[in-house]
């Protein structure tokens, strides 16, 4: 029915089929639409957010897509400024899941203020000193970045390609990427940087504050270099995901195995840096603020509390050193299962980093009276963050039909 | 920042709550409410997301009767200063993304601008004093009630974060009474400015003034020592404020004689007293 609009020499389901697909996700979709209006229309006592929880989920869910989408700038970078040509093959799709990440941080972030229709005081009002500012502002123009890099692939469609003048303006743009690809990595390390300046700045809450270089907080080094380094894993998560439901080979192992090298590098640099980190942290900040390092975990009923110590370890060990160890050696990378379980496990690491750095410091207690609190998201918090995920999955699904993605695909899949 | 006016002196408003004399009677907390028109809730039982301007924590000396000691410590906002002084680096202020928190430089006070604030909560993250307060409800009064609000304080609306401004409005209108007598600063001569707090209370335990009036009473009893590195740390050695080595340096103090309430101030390892725990070598 809608064949004529499928790339060339691959194979699709059929409308009906690829439709029933989607129902369930469409109804995942409605629910978080459904949450969302509920939080826009009736305001945040929808949620289960509190006055020490003023950060809580919604936060976390902005910095860990940001974070993991950060494969789209670290694979241009790679590509288009390091000249790893290789990577062109999955150049696209990593460009599509950073469109998905970021365009649902935006979406979260108007659903996470109190007023959303002032959201754009950010810009009118703003406030230089503030680390959310310059998020504001790097986050917006990579986002216009990021359409900019994912409206060529729309323009590839086949239908529309036959139009000449899209035909050349797509491979005009084409011709532009790299100079996009290269303003993307900058904004991307700035704002990747500043997320992770957003919590090293509190100097009133120990457990996030990190001493300064220049007027940047060790975080914000931290937090460009962990998105650089897990993005990618997440990049190749996605990609054997949908291999796996396609049934279909879509990008060729020699590809996929750099772009694992080189993560996997960078997740070991990353997590050694990490790991001085936590040292001078715990050995020289903390004591100064007048804290033990091990108070800022809720050990006092049992070390597996929501807030304990286990997970500092999961984050450094589980999700940090033994992936990267998988991933630099060529033996771990060619295991399938190796493979999958270190990308898989990369990616929570990232995560868990930006969740410990929200939740702990609005958890535990600054004032020497004052107690753990504990938090559980509401129904419409955890709605409105799914809600992303069932976004993003119609439209890497719609992608996938419609638009070239895989250039390897044709040539992986001789029987389409 | 606003810069200072020329023609007046900088101030720096500050409070001393004595501790040894504090009841815990809740009357600060309540004409605090009635003076800034608080919005409260018909089942205030969580105080986690309750707006308390001013709030009264309780706490112990943790040892068992007879020799327990308790003691009621208000918290209002502590107005910090920050790290780099007077020029409102204060945690909050800084983080603010759309300058809807402000220093102001002429009286030491940080502002609170509700028709800007767009309910990021990032300065709530950045308090380590739970002095800010987010309406998550629209604020709705009692029938007829509304009669009895202030008009001299604007109500916030749902989805902005409120906290204690030591009754600007106050120092607003202090100020009107003194150009209108013809004068250009506060002097002997017009009556003073006072928060509504510091007049509520049976006991007299807040004292609030200029803390850089050597002539007023809080000034006397802070006794600022201007040799320290920190800007307002105290001189008498039974002042303290609030997390002190934060360096978010407040211009609300507490004095008490008893040690265990001094030492609850902060927090201290092992060996270390409020008089000589280690202190940071580089400011940022």
């Amino acid at each position: 029915m809608d064949s004529v609009l499928f790339p060339k020499g691959v194979k699709r389901c059929s409308l009906p089929m690829f439709l029933l697909g989607l129902i369930p996700v469409v109804l995942v979709l409605l629910w978080g639409v459904y949450a969302m209006l509920l939080c826009w229309i009736k305001g945040l006592n929808q949620t289960n957010m509190n006055d020490s929880y003023g950060f809580a989920l919604w936060i976390w869910a902005d910095l860990a897509v940001i974070a993991i989408g950060g494969g789209a700038f670290f694979s241009g970078l790679l590509k288009y400024v390091f000249g790893k040509d290789e990577l062109k093959n999955i150049i696209n799709y990593a460009v599509l899941i950073g469109f998905i990440c970021y365009s649902s941080a935006l979406l979260i972030l108007a659903i996470d203020v109190g007023q959303p229709l002032r959201s754009w005081f950010i810009f009118w009002h703003a406030n230089v000193h503030s680390m959310l500012t310059e998020v504001a502002f790097c986050l917006s123009c990579y986002f216009a970045v990021l359409t900019i890099e994912y409206i060529p692939l729309i323009l590839e469609n086949r239908k529309l390609n036959e139009i000449p003048f899209i035909h050349n303006m797509s491979h005009n743009m084409h011709g532009a990427m790299a100079v996009f690809a290269a303003t993307g990595a900058f904004l991307s390390c700035f704002h990747q940087g500043s997320l992770g300046g957003v919590p090293g700045v509190l100097y009133g809450r120990p457990y996030a504050y990190r001493e300064a270089i220049l007027v940047w907080p060790w975080t914000f080094f931290l937090y460009t270099w962990s998105a650089a380094a897990c993005g990618p894993c997440f990049t190749i998560l996605v990609t054997k995901m949908t291999e796996v439901i396609t049934r279909k080979k879509l990008v060729k192992d020699k590809v996929i195995h750099l772009l694992a090298e080189i993560s996997g590098w960078m997740i070991l640099t990353y997590i050694i840096a990490k790991i001085i980190d936590t040292i001078y942290w715990a050995q020289v900040t903390a004591p100064l603020m007048g804290f033990h390092w091990t108070e800022f975990f809720d050990s006092a009923r049992s070390s597996l509390t929501y807030h304990g110590q286990w997970i500092l370890y999961l984050e450094i060990i589980g999700c940090g050193i033994i992936p990267a160890l998988i991933l630099i050696t060529k033996k771990g990378r060619q295991n399938t299962g190796a493979l999958w379980f270190a990308v898989a496990m990369a990616t929570l690491g990232v995560c868990i980093n930006r969740w410990t750095m929200v939740m702990q410091p609005m958890a535990m207690p600054v004032m020497t009276f004052d107690s753990w609190n504990l938090y559980l998201p509401s129904w419409q918090e955890w709605a409105t963050t799914i809600l992303p995920v069932a976004y993003g999955i119609i439209l890497i699904a719609i992608s996938y039909r419609y638009l070239p993605i895989f250039p390897q695909e044709s040539e992986l899949n001789p029987s389409d | 920042m606003k810069e200072g006016h020329h023609h007046r002196k900088e101030k720096k408003f500050g409070m001393v709550i004595d501790l040894d004399k504090c009841t815990g009677c809740g009357a600060c907390m309540v004409a605090c409410m009635a003076e800034n028109n608080v919005p409260f809730k018909q089942n205030e039982t969580d105080k986690l997301d309750s707006i308390t301007w001013m709030r009264v924590y309780k706490f112990d000396n943790g040892k068992k009767f007879p020799d327990t000691e308790v003691c009621f410590l208000p918290r209002p906002c502590m107005h910090c200063e920050g790290q780099s002084g007077h020029s409102g680096h204060s945690p909050c202020v800084s983080v603010c993304p759309a300058t809807a928190t402000d220093y102001d430089t002429d009286s030491g006070i940080v502002s609170q601008i509700y028709t800007r604030c767009f309910g990021c909560r990032y300065c709530m993250a950045a308090c380590p004093y739970h002095a800010r307060h987010f309406n998550w409800w629209d604020p709705v009064w009692p029938e007829g009630m509304e009669k009895a609000l202030s008009p001299n304080v604007s109500p916030r609306m749902r989805g902005v974060v409120e906290k204690c401004s030591f009754c600007f409005h106050r120092y607003q209108l202090a100020m009107d009474e003194i150009y209108a007598k013809g004068h250009r600063d506060f002097d002997e001569k017009v009556p003073e400015y006072q928060t509504a707090c510091t007049q509520a209370c049976p006991t007299d335990a807040i004292v609030f003034g200029d803390l850089n009036n050597p002539n007023h009473e809080v000034n006397q009893i802070v006794k600022p020592d201007h040799n320290h590195r920190l800007t307002g740390k105290s001189g008498n050695p039974k002042v303290f404020r609030l997390l002190e080595r934060l360096e978010t340096n407040p211009k609300v103090y507490y004095l008490s004689s008893r040690e265990w309430v001094r030492r609850a101030g902060d927090n201290y390892q092992g060996e270390e007293t409020p008089e000589n725990y280690k202190v940071k070598e580089v400011h940022h």
